[in-house]
């Protein structure tokens, strides 16, 4: 056997996290020191699989010597920084953040929204009742999954996945500017007359649900939907030889929808429109 | 325009085995006991003449247990599957080339490799998820070459398109060894040291001048220099193909003539550089690996081999054939000769993916016993004696699968079977312990951990293992070591014993289509896949996609203008073996004389009537690739209204 390469030596890089010690590897960011630490810093935008954004500002730290509040996201632990992520300045700014979101958009449907809104004191109230929401009704144009732009914070997550980081299919983009930005599809176009290949990939990366699978949102609407009555079991697609990982979350015998492990060296979350919405077959049950 | 029926027809659970007592009843309910006694009774009396075909689309464990099934119940070797109809020249020649039927690189490389060359594949479409790595490589700055008939969707990434003509790839693959050879790139240290043949190889494509591949091939003879150059320049090269170099009637040579550029850039054995056939089916390699073929024990082991016989033999206590046994191909003869009177037929379903399905049928019909084991009835278990119902492979079977880039991963069961489907495993089990053998696993692990002990190969992979690392690439001889992620590194071994076998450049010559375009079917109809559904649709058919539009029968706007036709207008589309009504749809990925289908709807339109059973004579593979079509306008049809 030739020798197996082992790629670049990764060196580790020391600093300070809330005046501990912590060491993670060269090229991590402050994020995954938090995470590995296990401290909790808000995310909204923060993609696993994606190139960070840095758009909602909800993860921000304070750094030592650094004027302005930092994005735990995006920056990279470099050695002897100190960083600080529980301050006074970082969690007021935090508060903001979620405030400002939670009064334009609703957060119902994002993962940990309602805690870290109770943890922060954030009061989403006080911009009063009239506080710029789209108010528009969900997006309903094909069976397999469903556009819900009020719960939208224009994170680009799905533009990023949609475009030239995994799918290369550009069918979502950003619209207008500032106040006007929004997510569109080839100019406010029904999916059905886009580029669209379904592949669901956007849906997996949405961090609030604007974008849902059609299984889910129905279910949801009959009230019907419980997260705690499901299994989530990871087994491998089988239309083809790529051999992606699908994760099937089951409720009551059926499955309700599909995911892929973010982490996989196959899929790296992503799958195509047969691993993620071809499972109907299996429980046709007459 | 008529309407046509747009919904494709679904399929509802088997949730009961099924008999009937004869060929002209209807089907009725049985138990399971009178169902195994039945098939057990049918296969006893077909000891000698019986087929097993595996399923492509099941575990390894399934595939392992059905062959040592084929082997040890029943004593034969003629057990295959359905990768007879699409992969097995892919096999066939990498084994002839390198030893071992694998592809020889991982996915991941093919994110850092220099070139990438996509030969008779639209892997957009096809092999989504993989594309999606071959994008990170031209996001890395990667060179791509699509080498396709059609302009498809893969071609569009692509810095070029070589759009050849139907059955031109030796040609085509040739006339680039040849410019690679004249230009003085080709790695003469590599062909010295790892490789025989070369001087016969040089000769063989010494014709292929450019001018000539031009005329032949159709394509620019600058843009097959470029695609040689570039190919040949590359520190790293990766070179994929799918169905459109296998299934043809010489798939097989096909393969080599691409595999002898390889060997002449030294594009193999390297991270980064390598060959990588995309397999249509989850398991089509791990169906293989399994020894669900005909001359191969698990772990690809050779049935001529008798050291290898030897070690099963004394594992399983019974005597292993000495010889080959039947391909799918040839056992659809043997039905025609009367020499093959039982098959056992798991999770395939022939009676519509087979060539000339019509001929498929009848050879069906001429059988003494049928039983098919599946999860729907279609329209091959219509024809059965005996039905039975299956679990679903990927979700509610525990076990593993092998993947294009040969990485065993765990399936799982997520959802309970409906109504008293059983694990194909265990119905084999059964059926084995019925016919004289006690057969017992407690669970696909133990499947597994037998299959472990017996191949080299996957050794090192127990279920714990495969479960951490997110599945393990073969060989895993070792269970606390990993191989790397490319095959047959040995290549560039300085040292000559460990170096090994030479791989041998393939002579092969070019052989057209059989089915010759002449004034009377003067279009060419190549066939493959659309993004969201899958082969006979039996269950890409059930979810509702909102890309699905039916079968049509694509062309270019030219053709449909010079016949008159236009887009949904159904026409008879006619070939030497029969004919299909379908409407028009335009396709500018199309060329004049070239038409494209699919068989993804064999109930609304059976694609199968018009393609030719024209197999390669190593692999067994037909020719579904190349038919000779006319299109016949039909008579108005005025509706009254
Ligand atoms: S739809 Fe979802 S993923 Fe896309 S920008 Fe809005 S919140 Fe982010
Ligand atoms: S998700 Fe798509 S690319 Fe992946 S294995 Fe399934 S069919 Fe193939
Ligand atoms: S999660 Fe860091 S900026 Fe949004």
């Amino acid at each position: 056997m030739t020798a197996i390469p082992l790629g670049v030596p990764r060196r580790l890089v020391e600093f300070t996290l809330d005046g501990q010690e912590a060491r993670v590897p060269e090229g991590s960011t402050v994020l995954d020191a938090c995470r590995a630490a296990g401290k909790d810093v808000p995310t909204l935008c923060q993609g696993d699989t994606l190139t960070p954004k840095n758009a909602c500002r909800v993860c921000v730290v304070e750094v030592e010597g650094s004027r302005t509040l930092v994005p735990a996201c995006s920056r990279r632990a470099e050695p002897g920084m100190e960083v600080r992520t529980d301050t006074e300045r970082a969690r007021h700014s935090r508060k903001v953040v979620l405030e400002l979101l939670a009064s334009s958009v609703d957060l119902s449907t994002t993962p940990g929204a309602a805690e870290w809104i109770r943890d922060y004191g954030a009061e989403p109230d006080r911009f009063g009742p009239g506080a710029a929401r789209l108010d528009e009704v969900p997006r309903v144009d094909n069976d397999l999954y469903v556009r819900d732009y009020d719960k939208c914070i224009l994170c680009y997550k799905c533009v990023d996945a949609c475009g030239e980081q995994w799918q290369n299919s550009f069918a979502i983009s950003v619209v207008g500017r500032g106040f006007d930005a929004r997510i569109a599809v080839e100019r406010d176009a029904p999916l059905t007359d886009s580029a669209c290949v379904y592949c669901g990939n956007c849906v997996e990366v949405c961090p609030t649900g604007a974008l849902s699978f059609k299984s889910e949102f129905d279910m949801r609407a009959a009230g019907t939907w419980d997260e705690s009555a499901q299994t989530e079991t990871t087994t491998v697609c089988a239309y083809c030889g790529v051999g992606c990982n699908l994760t099937l979350h089951v409720q009551d015998n059926e499955i309700v929808k599909v995911t892929s492990p973010h982490d996989n060296p196959v899929t790296h979350g992503n799958l195509c429109i047969k691993g993620r919405f071809g499972y109907q077959h299996v429980q046709n049950r007459g | 325009m008529r309407e046509r029926d747009r919904i494709p027809k679904t399929y509802t659970r088997l949730t009961h085995p099924l008999v009937r007592d004869s060929r002209d009843e209807p089907f009725r309910r049985a138990s399971w006991d009178e169902a195994l006694d039945r098939t057990a009774r049918g296969l006893a009396a077909a000891r000698g003449s019986f087929g097993m075909f595996s399923c492509a689309r099941a575990t390894n464990e399934m595939n392992y247990v059905a062959q040592k099934f084929a082997r040890v119940v029943m004593g034969t070797n003629n057990v295959d599957s359905c990768n007879r109809t699409c992969h097995a020249p892919s096999v066939a020649g990498l084994s002839a080339a390198f030893g071992s039927g694998g592809g020889t690189s991982s996915y991941e490389e093919i994110e850092h490799t220099d070139v990438i060359v996509m030969w008779g594949s639209n892997a957009r479409f096809a092999h989504p998820i993989f594309f999606q790595h071959a994008l990170r490589g031209v996001r890395n700055g990667a060179r791509m070459y699509a080498v396709d008939p059609r302009r498809t969707s893969t071609a569009e990434w692509a810095e070029s398109w070589l759009g050849l003509n139907v059955g031109t790839d030796i040609p085509m693959a040739h006339a680039v060894g040849r410019e690679i050879i004249h230009a003085g790139l080709a790695n003469e240290a590599f062909i010295e040291r790892a490789t025989s043949g070369f001087e016969e190889y040089r000769q063989l494509v010494e014709p292929w001048t450019l001018s000539l591949a031009q005329k032949v091939t159709g394509v620019p003879a600058a843009a097959i220099r470029e695609l040689a150059h570039a190919y040949a320049r590359a520190e790293r090269a990766q070179l994929c193909w799918t169905l459109g170099i296998t299934e043809h009637h010489n798939g097989t040579d096909n393969v080599r003539a691409l595999i002898n550029l390889s060997l002449l850039t030294g594009h193999v054995g390297r991270y980064g550089s390598g060959l990588q056939p995309l397999r249509g089916q989850n398991n089509v390699q791990g169906g293989g690996d399994m020894g669900a073929i005909p001359n191969r024990l698990p772990g690809f082991q050779d049935i001529l081999d008798a050291g290898s016989r030897l070690k099963f033999e004394s594992a399983w206590d019974t005597v292993i054939q000495p010889h080959y046994g039947l391909t799918l191909t040839e056992m659809f003869e043997a039905m025609e000769e009367g020499s093959l009177r039982a098959v056992y037929c798991i999770g395939e379903n022939p009676a519509q993916s087979e060539a000339d399905s019509e001929q498929a049928v009848r050879r069906m019909r001429a059988l003494d016993f049928l039983v098919v084991q599946d999860i729907f009835l279609t329209k091959t278990a219509e024809l059965a004696d005996v039905v039975l119902p299956a679990t679903a492979g990927w979700a509610e079977t525990e076990g593993t699968t092998t993947n294009s880039e040969r990485r065993v991963q765990r399936v799982r069961r997520a959802v309970t079977p409906p109504g008293e489907a059983r694990e194909d495993i265990d119905i084999l089990c059964d059926l084995a312990t019925r016919l004289g053998h006690d057969w017992t696993y407690a669970d696909s692990e133990a499947v597994w951990n037998e299959l472990r002990s017996l191949s080299p190969d996957h050794h090192g992979m127990t279920y714990d293992r495969l479960e951490r690392l997110q599945g393990i690439q073969w060989p895993c001889p070792s269970a606390d070591a990993l191989e790397p992620s490319y095959l047959h590194g040995r290549l560039w071994e300085p040292d000559p014993a460990r170096r090994g076998v030479r791989a041998p450049f393939g002579l092969v010559r070019h052989d057209p289509p059989v089915d010759l375009t002449d004034e009377r079917y003067p279009i060419r109809l190549t066939t493959g896949r659309r993004l969201d559904s899958y082969n006979t649709g039996v269950q890409s058919g059930s979810f509702a996609s909102p890309l699905r539009r039916g079968e049509y029968i694509e062309l270019c706007p030219e053709d449909a203008e010079r016949h008159g036709v236009v887009v949904g207008e159904e026409v008879r589309v006619a070939s030497r073996r029969g004919s299909v009504v379908a409407p028009v749809w335009i396709d500018l990925a199309l060329r004049p004389g070239l038409a494209f289908m699919t068989m993804h709807f064999p109930d609304e339109v059976d694609t199968n009537q018009l393609t030719i059973e024209a197999n390669c004579p190593i692999a067994g593979t037909a020719e579904f690739k190349a038919s000779a079509i006319r299109i016949e306008k039909l008579p108005a049809v005025t509706y009254v209204r």
